[in-house]
Formats: structure tokens, sequence, C-alpha cells
């Protein structure tokens, strides 16, 4: 014990480091009373990216990042019990990192902490935040299936819609001409030295920055800031009524913290993390690529937006946003902080989830794809076994209309449900619509012979709310 | 932190109260260092932005798909063969497809899987008569034309050869629209 305590205080006498490193434990933070369970979001979140290098670096120790062998490493490290768990942290990780992130830029919005003298903090913190993003994007790719593959495709393809470099953008993307060997070794780096470095250096100047203004109070109606006065209205505050950060409000963010980790843990163990899709062998086309669901509800924006502005949208729209995350606290540094004196705050903020969580359920869904696996419409449904109606049905399915229309829960939705379309349309008008096509239906002239066609129809019209008496099958 | 700190504090007064030469070799000094380290940071960042930027090389290269026999009139059939560029270590992911359709004796077309909204692989529905994309529900006629859906233009189509017997597809880059 003696000689510890020797070790201890040579090793402090020559480093400084309690001299350094108490007064940052114990720098005095403000009151925040009854809004002190909002301030544990910034701290979760860097326990949650802890975890993720801690894991991060435990799958790059078995990761092969070679597109011919990234998938067969990944099977193998879901091949022990241990390597499955640690695939699980990574995403639920990921997954978690950028929930709370997420929860914790709306709460420094809603509270106005962004304001003098924080403008640097909210700015680094939206570099976080990007950053955050560029990870869990390139991490879904780095699970190299199929999903994987066709990611970094259609990423190029979307890059390359940015006017005058779009081509030479997608290419840098792609690392070359095609989708190959150097594709998936850039992505490894970005996502494992260059992008993580960006986001350790942001942290440390978000840190450096956190105890250079000072955590900010919680915010009071009535109480707007004003830089000439607030550095020294913060000091009496402090002075008056501040706690040692170190253990009054730490331990806060431990109990949090450790509410999270367990519960990443826990998802990991009991879900487990992402099934590995087909192989990334580009002629197996039967591919379905899906963003992961931070991206599902921008999926569901681009594809549902006007055709005519999609291409604005791919460009423009991160753009907007970064714009707008870098001009909320230059244009309004100071004044009321208060959400109740900042009613627009929360109509911002009700927008954001709603687009995130309404659009991303559209985007699960994915209304707009075909469903290439319905199967051929059963007997019960068609109600008869021969003759042009059952021509007709059989049709429906070779025809390709089925996986687009739905019949009795059969088939898909981009088109209107025809389970009643003969109490909705004449023969004539469906022949009408089947031959002219329209802007999500293909003209079907040419390709449906006169007797295909007048079976097709037999079979629509048939379909009624109360069908009618059909001759039963011989 | 800065009243715990041991570090000499700014000589502010040395450098102010420094007179002619003293300041003159200081701003010297200064630059000095600004200038080798800039000439260091670009003569680093040269080649390495240079090998991040030049890995392209555009190429088209002939290659073979099949016996001529092998492909029956009309018939839409999909084909693999390695992309223009294949490194030695990437694996599958150096094989790349196309819908191959013998449209005569001597005669094919052939179109690139990659659907031209945002590249997806479309599928060929034979009975259909129809290509259809699974992304964004894009569909093409046979001809390659768009039917319906986002796609802006047509199926991008690939050249095709018979030599000796032997049908040649010529790849070229990912075409990004």
């Amino acid at each position: 014990m003696e000689t510890l305590k020797r070790i201890w205080s040579w090793f402090d006498d020559v480093t400084g480091i309690s001299a350094w490193l108490l007064p940052i434990l114990r720098h005095p933070v403000p009151p925040a009373r009854r809004s002190a369970w909002f301030y544990v979001l910034g701290s979760a979140t860097l326990f949650v990216f802890i975890l993720q290098v801690v894991t991060g670096i435990a799958l790059a120790s078995s990761y092969v990042a070679s597109t011919a062998q990234a998938y067969n490493t990944l099977l193998f490290i879901s091949g022990t019990t241990f390597g499955h768990i640690v695939r699980g942290l990574h995403a639920f990780g990921a997954s978690a990192m950028v929930v709370l992130i997420g929860v914790h830029a709306i709460r420094v919005y809603l509270m106005g902490a962004y304001k003098y003298p924080r403008q640097m903090n909210w700015l680094t913190g939206a570099g976080l935040l990007l950053f955050t993003l560029l990870m869990a994007f390139t991490g879904q790719l780095l699970r190299w299936d199929q999903t994987g593959f066709w990611s970094v495709v259609i990423a190029a393809e979307q890059a390359g819609r940015t006017p005058f470099i779009g081509n030479w953008l997608g290419h840098f993307i792609l690392a070359g001409d095609t989708a190959g060997g150097a594709t998936l070794s850039r992505f490894f780096a970005a996502h494992v030295f260059f992008v993580p470095a960006l986001i350790f250096l942001f942290l440390g100047f978000h840190l450096y920055l956190v105890l250079h203004n000072g955590i900010s109070e919680p915010p009071k109606v009535g109480q707007p800031v004003d830089p000439k006065t607030y550095r020294v209205w913060y000091q009496e505050l402090l002075a008056r009524e501040g706690h040692p950060f170190w253990p009054d409000a730490v331990w806060r963010d431990v109990v949090f913290g450790f509410l999270v980790v367990m519960t990443v843990v826990a998802l990991a163990i009991t879900i487990g993390p992402p099934a590995l899709g087909k192989p990334p062998d580009p002629t197996i086309i039967g591919a379905s690529p899906r963003p992961e669901w931070y991206f599902l509800w921008y999926y569901a924006v681009l594809t549902l937006a006007p055709r005519w502005s999609e291409n604005y949208l791919i460009i423009l729209g991160p753009a907007l946003w970064g714009a707008a995350l870098i001009l909320l606290p230059l244009l309004a540094g100071k004044g009321e902080r208060s959400p109740l004196r900042r009613p627009w705050s929360f109509v911002i903020v009700t927008f954001i989830v709603f687009m995130i969580v309404y659009f991303g359920r559209i985007g699960k869904v994915a209304p707009w794809s075909p469903r290439f696996e319905a199967p051929p419409l059963p007997a019960e449904v068609v109600g008869i076994t021969s003759g042009p109606v059952a021509e007709g049905a059989a049709l429906f399915y070779k025809k390709g209309c089925e996986y687009c229309h739905a019949v009795s829960g059969y088939g898909g939705i981009r088109g209107p449900d025809l389970t009643y379309a003969g109490d909705r349309m004449t023969a004539a008008q469906m022949k009408t619509r089947i031959f002219s096509g329209a802007a999500n239906m293909p003209s079907y002239t040419g390709n449906l012979t006169a007797d295909e066609l007048s079976a097709l129809l037999a079979f629509l019209q048939s379909r009624h709310r109360t069908p009618p008496l059909l001759p039963t099958a011989r | 932190m800065s009243e715990n700190s041991l570090l000499p504090q700014t000589t502010n007064e040395a450098v102010s109260s420094a007179s002619g030469p003293e300041t003159l070799r200081r701003r010297f000094l200064e630059r000095l260092s600004f200038v080798l380290g800039s000439i260091a940071a670009a003569v680093v960042a040269t080649p390495v932005v240079g090998f991040l930027l030049g890995l392209r090389k555009p190429s088209e290269v002939w290659r073979a798909v099949g016996k001529l026999d092998d492909f029956t009139l009309g018939a839409t059939v999909k084909v693999s063969f390695l992309d223009p560029s294949p490194l030695p270590w990437a694996g599958v992911t150096a094989q790349t497809a196309a819908w191959l359709r013998r449209i005569g004796d001597q005669q094919f077309i052939a179109f690139s899987i990659d659907c031209t909204h945002l590249g997806c692989p479309v599928r060929w529905l034979q009975d259909a008569n129809l290509f259809m994309c699974p992304c964004h529900g894009g569909v093409f006629y046979s001809n390659g034309r768009v039917a319906s859906g986002p796609p802006p233009r047509p199926l991008i189509q690939y050249p095709v050869r018979v030599e000796n017997g032997e049908v040649q597809i010529l790849t070229s880059p990912l075409p990004i629209t």
C-alpha cells in the first residue's frame, strides 16, 4: 500500500495529472433541477461511441477488407458465439448512436443551448452528427453482402447527380470504373481510419468547448442571452449555485449510460446482428437493396417526391440541411432560449420527427416496389379453375400485373387494389388503361393477344364485392 | 486551467518591446515555419490525393459470353462476364452481368442490368416481356425503352459481336447517369 502511494505520488509529481484533471472533474456546473435528466444524452452518445470503437476494433481483428473475402470473414465472425454477439453490439450500437446524437441535438436545439457563447459547441456537434451518419452508411456497406454491394452502386449513382462533377464523384466513390476490388478497401479506410479520426478531432474540440464555455443552464422564460453580460452572469450563477461536475452531475450520466449500454447488450444477445444476405455477386439478379432504418425516410421521400424534383432533392436536400445546421447558431445566437418563447422550435422538431417516423414507415413497406415474391393467385381467390376467368387469373400473374396490383391480399401495392375491380370499371375502361398505361404502369399494347386480353378482362370483370354465380368447373 | 499550468507564460512584452531587427527576425522565422510546413504538406499530399483520385482507368474490353449456338433466337438470357477492370482480389465482385437477346443469325442486343434510375439490377420477366427494377419500380419494355416509373432514360446497351462462333460483349465502366 505504502509502495503504491509512493508510485502514485511520483507519477503525479512528474506528470502533474491531478493538478490538471481534478479541476476539470470538479468544475462547477449550474443547477439543472427538474431538467437534470435532459443533460445525459451527450455523454450517452460518447459512451456508445466508445462501445463502437471497442467492438469495431474486435471486428477489424478478423474482418478482411477484400471484396472476395469480406463476406466469408463475416460468416466466420458470426459463426463464433462471441463474434455473433460483438457484431450485434456493433450494429445495435450504431443504431443507438444515431438515435442518441439525434435526440441530443434536438435537446440542445429546444433548450436554445446553441446560443452565445456556445455556437462552436453546436457547430462541432453538427460535424459529429454528419460523421455519425457517414459511419452508419459506410458501416452498413462493410457488411459486404448483396445489399452492401448494391448500396455502393446506388451511392455512386446518387453522387452522380451532382452538377458538373457528378460522373467523377461517382467513380471516386467506386474507386475505379466499376464496383470492384478497390471499392471495399476505400470504404473500409473511410470507416476505420478517416472518419473516426475526424470524430476524435471534433469530439476533443467539442468536450474542450463544454469545459471552456461551461454546461448551459436550463433556460428560463424571459431571461434572454445577451452576449455583453452573459459570461459575467454565468460566472456569478456558478459561484452562487454551482455544483461540482464530479460526482454531483456525473452520476446521472453514468446511470443513463449504463442503461443504454445494457440495452444494447441485451438486444445484441437476444436479437443478434443483422442477418447476412446473399453473397455480393453482381450477377445474382434477385437483389432488392434497402437502406438501414436511419435512411429509410430519405429513401421514401426521394421516391415519393415529384419526379422533376428528384435531381434537386438528392443534392440540395442534404446541402440545405447542412446549411440550416450551420446557420442556426450564427443567425440566432442570442435572445430568448426558452422553447416556450420559441414556438417554432417545437414545430420544426415535430416536423423532423414526423418526417423520420412517417416516411421511415413508408420506406420500410416500399409500396412502389414490385412484389416479385407474390405467388400465382390460388384457386379459392379466382373462384374457378378453368375457362377464361381462370386463364385471365393466370395471365394476371404471368404478365406481371400481380407484382404491382393486389387481388384479395395477393400481390403488390404499387397500383390500385383490384380485388373489386369489376365494381369500379367497365371492360372498356379497363382495356383503355391496359393499353395506354400510366406514369407508373407500362402499356401492354402489343404485349397481349386478343384472346389473352379478353381472358384478362373476364378475370378482372369477375372481381366483385359479392361475386356473381360462376359456372362451376367441369 | 492556465493558473495551474507550469508552462512558461507567453512573453508578450518581450515580443512587443523588441525593436527593429529583432521583430524582423521573428517575423522571418514565423514565415519560414509556415512556408516550410506548407511545402512539406503539399509535397506529401500530391501523391496521396493523386493516388486516391487516379484509380480510374477508363477501359472497354470485349468479353466472351458463350458460343453462338448456345443462344436461341428471341430469347432474353442473363450472361455473366468479367467487368472491364477486374482486380485479382475482387472475387465474385469482379463479375458483372447483362441481359442478352439473339435477334438474328449473327445479331444480338445486350442491355446493362443497371437500372438507369439509380443502378439497381433490373429483372427480365419472360412472360410479361418487361424489365422491372426492384428498388423504385421502374419498368422497361423489351427494347429497353422506359415503360413506367422513375427511370429517366432507356436501359444502356452494350455493343455485341460474333467472332469465330463466339458471342462477345464490349464491357464498359459502370454507367453513372
